[in-house]
């Protein structure tokens, strides 16, 4: 190998290489039709065609690839949630990172360095003692740790001693980490498409329609095709596609905000956040420093960046390293999230047949990429819901049995 | 949005107001609407009709805005007719 690679780069005449095939003419039909060209889309269309053998599969992407919440989140992938559905679901969700690069033959740069939430009150140290021992029953490794352990781990944070946001402890997760979210997605969409899956960028979905409880056809603004079956993994705009189909979820839009600043020498090597200050940080390989994660507080379908998030995250990222003072912001942006009312996702079937639903990952999905394809890809597969995603299930709703994950999600992603 | 009318106060600043969510189709004492009422809020791409309250003043009103241009196209009292 690296003679070959030597051999390479000396050869001339270098043939430039396309991971992702260009958009292809649309057929008329497909087994399975995929709505929605993100992170989770792809996933599923990489387990059905390289774990289920089905190929003859079409994923549509209104823009361009993975260029909706997949391109805007902030990395943070961690299962130290709540309930002890949540966090063998995530549980999952991590694993499966731990061997995606190898899985796809792509480097999604995945760093588990860990990730510390810090308390800065007595009641979120209860809080977290509680969170602690539901992850270790699900086998996370996640513990309480006191101020000299958070030192010891983040030698650089303020720590506020005698002032209003004093660090008294946090929640150690050495199994959190980051990964490239762009090539998690180019890696899902190169493996797909090497074995034969379409990818149709540019192309909307513009009406479902159906007959009886069958989805049947797919309006696009390049045709119509009919469809076996259909996955909607849509993220910001779940609630207005699963109209098209008929089908109410209960989502409402945020837009959640995050920025960087310029690139800095490597002197946070760990994720931190912060729930009282409703920030976290993590730097990123290049040396920038992501500051997230702020929702706008009234319902909006939009991807402008507001001037109140920009002062908000820089408030808490100052407050915990106030030598960040100097520091330039290269970007704000915002993605806009589909937000259930438990903070959980809505996965499975739904009240058609054939159309199954990848929905509500509002400020929290990215984790979940390869665990979610993977099941939805499945629930195709076999037509059954396994087991690990029915809790997720839109009827939930109906049965009041939420999933409430509020606690573990509202500031940390 | 940075600035939002009160019917009572005026032009104010955003940050002197608390969103309250939007006005309900659905009722929670009609046991047919009751799921609808509780996780199913309104959530269009467009003209919504919504709650907000003035802070400082504790005035509570109504509001109708794009909910993807974010322009708001007017607001009033509940008590007054709605035009
Ligand atoms: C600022 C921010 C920070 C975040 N941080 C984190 C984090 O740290 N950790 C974490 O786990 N999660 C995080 N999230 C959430 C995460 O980004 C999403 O939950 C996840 O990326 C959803 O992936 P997806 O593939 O379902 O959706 P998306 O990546 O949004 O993909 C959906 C695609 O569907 C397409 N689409 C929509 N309508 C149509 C149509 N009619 N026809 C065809 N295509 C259509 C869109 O163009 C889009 O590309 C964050 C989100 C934001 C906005």
């Amino acid at each position: 190998m690296p003679f070959a690679l030597l051999r390479y780069g000396l050869s001339k005449g270098h043939r430039p290489f396309r991971d992702i095939p260009a958009t292809p003419d649309l057929k008329r039909s497909y087994d399975v039709v995929i709505i929605g060209g993100g992170g989770h889309g792809l996933a599923a269309a990489w387990y059905l065609s390289n774990q289920h053998g089905i190929r003859s599969v079409a994923v549509l992407e209104k823009g361009y690839l993975a260029g909706g919440n997949t391109a805007r989140n902030t990395t943070t992938i961690r299962s130290n949630y709540l309930t002890s559905e949540s966090i063998r679901f995530y549980r999952e969700a991590v694993s499966l990172y731990e061997s995606m690069s190898e899985d796809l033959g792509f480097n999604v740069m995945f760093s588990q360095r860990g990730q510390l939430t810090l308390a800065h009150s007595d009641a979120t140290m209860r809080s977290f003692h509680l969170r602690a021992e539901m992850g270790k029953l699900a086998g996370a490794r996640i513990e309480v740790v006191d101020a000299q352990t958070v030192r010891e781990l983040c030698p650089h944070l303020h720590m506020d001693e005698g002032g209003l946001h004093e660090v008294l402890g946090g929640l150690w997760h050495a199994d959190g980490g980051t990964a490239r979210h762009d090539a998690v997605a180019w890696g899902y969409a190169r493996g797909a498409a090497a074995k034969g899956v379409e990818i149709h960028q540019r192309t909307t979905v513009t009406a479902i329609r159906s007959t009886g409880d069958r989805v049947t056809e797919i309006e696009t603004n390049r045709g119509t095709i009919r469809a076996g079956q259909v996955i909607q993994a849509t993220g910001g705009l779940n609630g207005q596609v699963a109209e098209l189909a008929g089908i109410r979820l209960p989502i409402r839009c945020f837009p959640l905000q995050a920025m960087v600043t310029q690139p800095l020498k490597p002197f946070l090597d760990i994720l931190l956040s912060s729930a009282n200050l409703h920030t976290y940080l993590v730097q990123s390989s290049r040396g920038e420093i992501v500051i997230g994660g702020g929702s706008d507080p009234y319902q909006l379908a939009s991807t402008r960046s507001s001037f109140d998030q920009k002062v908000h995250l820089a408030q808490g990222a100052l407050h915990l390293f106030p030598f960040l003072h100097n520091v330039k912001l290269l970007r704000q942006w915002a993605g806009i999230t589909d937000m259930t009312p438990d903070y959980s996702p809505i996965m499975g079937a739904s009240p058609l047949s054939n159309y199954w639903l990848d929905a509500g990952w509002g400020t929290w999905g990215f984790k979940a990429t390869p665990v979610a394809g993977k099941y939805m890809a499945e629930c195709v597969a076999t037509g059954k819901v396994p087991d690990i995603i029915a809790p997720f299930a839109l009827t939930r709703f109906d049965r009041f049995a939420l999933l409430n994950e509020m606690g573990a999600t509202a500031a940390s992603h | 949005m940075k600035q939002l009318e009160c019917p009572v106060n005026g032009l104010r600043d955003i940050s002197e107001f608390q969103y309250l969510g939007p006005r309900r189709s659905t009722r929670s004492d009609d046991p047919d609407t009751v799921v609808a009422h509780v996780f199913f809020a309104e959530n269009p791409l467009g003209p919504m009709v919504e709650w907000w309250r003035h802070r400082p003043s504790n005035t509570v009103f109504l509001a109708e805005r794009h909910t993807v241009t974010d322009q708001v196209l007017r607001t009033w009292l509940p008590t007054s007719p709605e035009t």
